[in-house]
């Protein structure tokens, strides 16, 4: 994006239909979501995965199949799933979640973790098995030889985290239904995320709003990208 | 300079406490004398006051609704006040008369606001929902393209018009969704005699702003609330074909609201006490008046019900009910 076509979409961002606020507490509220989502995501899908890279047990090829079904499961029925855990009459229903964005995180989490898991984990076995072996020649510990092979996957484990968040702010299924998709009555986002705000945009045939919103959201997950590939980047040079 | 200013002030304060020290010697006795009585009453009360402060300030309220009530901005725009009054929240969350209801069955929502007659009645009955208020009401309206291929337009009758439509085979757009548009359109069809089905009939499961959409690029006709189809003329080619009660039409394309609490016997979380100062709220002459100024594109979209010298027993009961045939 060019910083004119930035000005322009900002431009026409302040001449929305929208009250003041509205559009920064979406985003606010989306990125929280998300975010959280898959950092729990990622520090729950990695280890399962160097588990899954490193060592061979009984079933594994099972809970690979798992993983990758997982990978397409549809968020509506994920928020269906999480509606009956978190609902009055579900297993946690006394902690009170149901449209609250603790829920929210809880299905995202669903979401995003087969794709982190499956990706980290193909990144890791896709580790050539010299650099295994030269790590093992030099004397390395197990520990030694999972963090020089975590290192060589770090570009497949960052594009599986990003994958993960791909996932999970643009799904609408489960975030509807487990988070109801509120604002107050002054236009500030409690549950409600971008695409959850684009649904009820074209709920009430309003396209071109829909549309814009569409917009800010493809922004933000290539923001999100940049700063993710810009952080490996560096990361690698200060090696 | 500010020290000029201060030193002005100080004057200027002096030459008026003479000015009105006699009022002020008053006024000073005369609060003394409150200081004094609140002291003695908040010494009597001491043992409640905790319970009294806590109240209801700082919860919040889930209210599970339609789209209609929700999509037009009538909420958003009459909760401040309740929010403030009370200093609570409501977490509105819009999503069709059947879906607020099932959410309100499961204990998520503490008070629900639709407009089934029919759900909200068997929502009663089965001990889910007390309490219940007529709250506001507008109407339906069938819609259609201008060249309109059926011939409905002016027809008297909703039946008459969607027998119409079925014989012509015209394009006709239904929410089927199990809101309460749709619930309204199927006991159309019901009352008519006709069984909707073949091409020319499609369920889209969407919202009424899509099927608005939907019915708008088929050239189709459809059934609307008078509310969102006014917020959305401008954007279609559809017009209004068969006129609901407000404009004269037929009785049976009115559109009735109601609100219920969630009964706290069956749903223990339920705020009980928040849902019925909303009700109490809502139903209460000025939020009634908030409802009736409420316009969109210059047009009243809610009519109030709730505020009436002659109350209608048959609100706060399932329709048909009486004692008499309960307790047999």
């Amino acid at each position: 994006m060019t910083p004119e076509a930035v000005f322009q979409v900002l431009q026409t961002l302040a001449d929305l239909p929208f009250r003041e606020g509205y559009v920064r507490s979406i985003i606010y509220v989306s990125l929280y979501v998300s975010g959280t989502a898959v950092v729990l995501s990622t520090l729950f899908s990695i280890p399962v995965a160097i588990v899954m890279g490193f060592t061979d047990f009984p079933g594994k090829q099972l809970v690979k199949s798992i993983i990758n079904t997982g990978m397409g499961f549809p968020s509506v029925v994920v928020g269906l799933l999480v509606l009956f855990l978190v609902s009055n009459q579900g297993p946690l229903g006394s902690l009170e979640l149901i449209f609250t964005t603790e829920a929210m995180i809880i299905s995202q989490f669903v979401l995003a973790t087969p794709p982190i898991t499956a990706i980290s984990l193909a990144a890791i076995t896709g580790v050539s098995e010299n650099v295994r072996d030269a790590a093992r020649a030099l004397g390395g510990t197990r520990l030694d030889v999972a963090l020089v092979v975590i290192k060589e996957a770090r570009y497949g484990i960052a594009t599986a985290i990003l994958a993960g968040f791909g996932r999970a702010i643009s799904e609408v299924g489960s975030v509807l239904i487990v988070g109801g998709n509120i604002t107050s009555a002054s236009g500030i986002s409690k549950t409600r995320t971008l695409t959850t705000a684009i649904q009820l945009e074209a709920r009430q045939g309003q396209y071109d709003t829909a549309m814009i919103l569409g917009a800010v959201l493809l922004a933000l997950v290539l923001t999100v990208n940049a700063v993710v590939v810009r952080f490996g980047d560096e990361r690698s040079m200060n090696r | 300079m500010s020290k000029q200013r201060s030193q002005s002030t100080a004057d200027s304060a002096a030459g008026a406490s003479g000015k009105t020290s006699r009022r002020a010697f008053l006024g000073t006795v005369a609060a003394a004398g409150v200081a004094g009585f609140a002291g003695c009453s908040g010494l009597s009360a001491s043992g409640q006051s905790d319970a009294e402060q806590a109240g209801v300030a700082g919860e919040t309220l889930t209210l599970t609704t339609t789209t209609s009530t929700y999509d037009t901005g009538l909420l958003d725009e009459i909760h401040t006040d309740f929010e403030e009054m009370y200093g609570v929240t409501v977490d509105a969350v819009a999503q069709g008369t059947g879906a607020a209801l099932e959410s309100a069955r499961n204990g998520d929502s503490d008070v629900v606001m639709v407009h089934a007659r029919g759900l909200e009645d068997e929502f009663m009955r089965n001990g889910y929902g007390i309490n219940r208020r007529d709250l506001m009401f507008n109407d339906f309206v069938i819609v259609g393209p201008e060249d309109d291929p059926a011939g409905i337009q002016g027809m008297d009758s909703a039946t008459g018009a969607l027998t119409t439509i079925a014989e012509a085979e015209s394009a006709f757009v239904s929410r089927g969704d199990n809101s309460g548009t749709h619930t309204k359109e199927l006991n159309l069809w019901e009352a008519a005699g006709a069984e909707p089905g073949g091409d020319w009939y499609q369920e889209t499961g969407t919202g009424m702003g899509e099927a608005l959409n939907i019915a708008n690029q088929q050239g189709a006709y459809t059934l609307s609330d008078r509310g969102t189809f006014i917020s959305q003329r401008s954007e279609i080619d559809l017009t209004i074909l068969v006129q609901g009660p407000i404009e004269g039409g037929p009785e049976i394309l009115s559109n009735p609201y109601g609100i219920l609490a969630v009964n706290p016997g069956v749903h223990e979380n339920a705020n009980y006490d928040l849902a019925m100062a909303y009700i109490g709220w809502i139903t209460s002459p000025g939020a009634q008046d908030a409802i009736s100024n409420y316009q969109m594109n210059g047009e009243q979209l809610f009519f109030p019900e709730a505020v009436s010298e002659d109350p209608n027993f048959q609100q706060y009961v399932p329709e048909g009910w009486s004692s008499g045939s309960e307790s047999e």
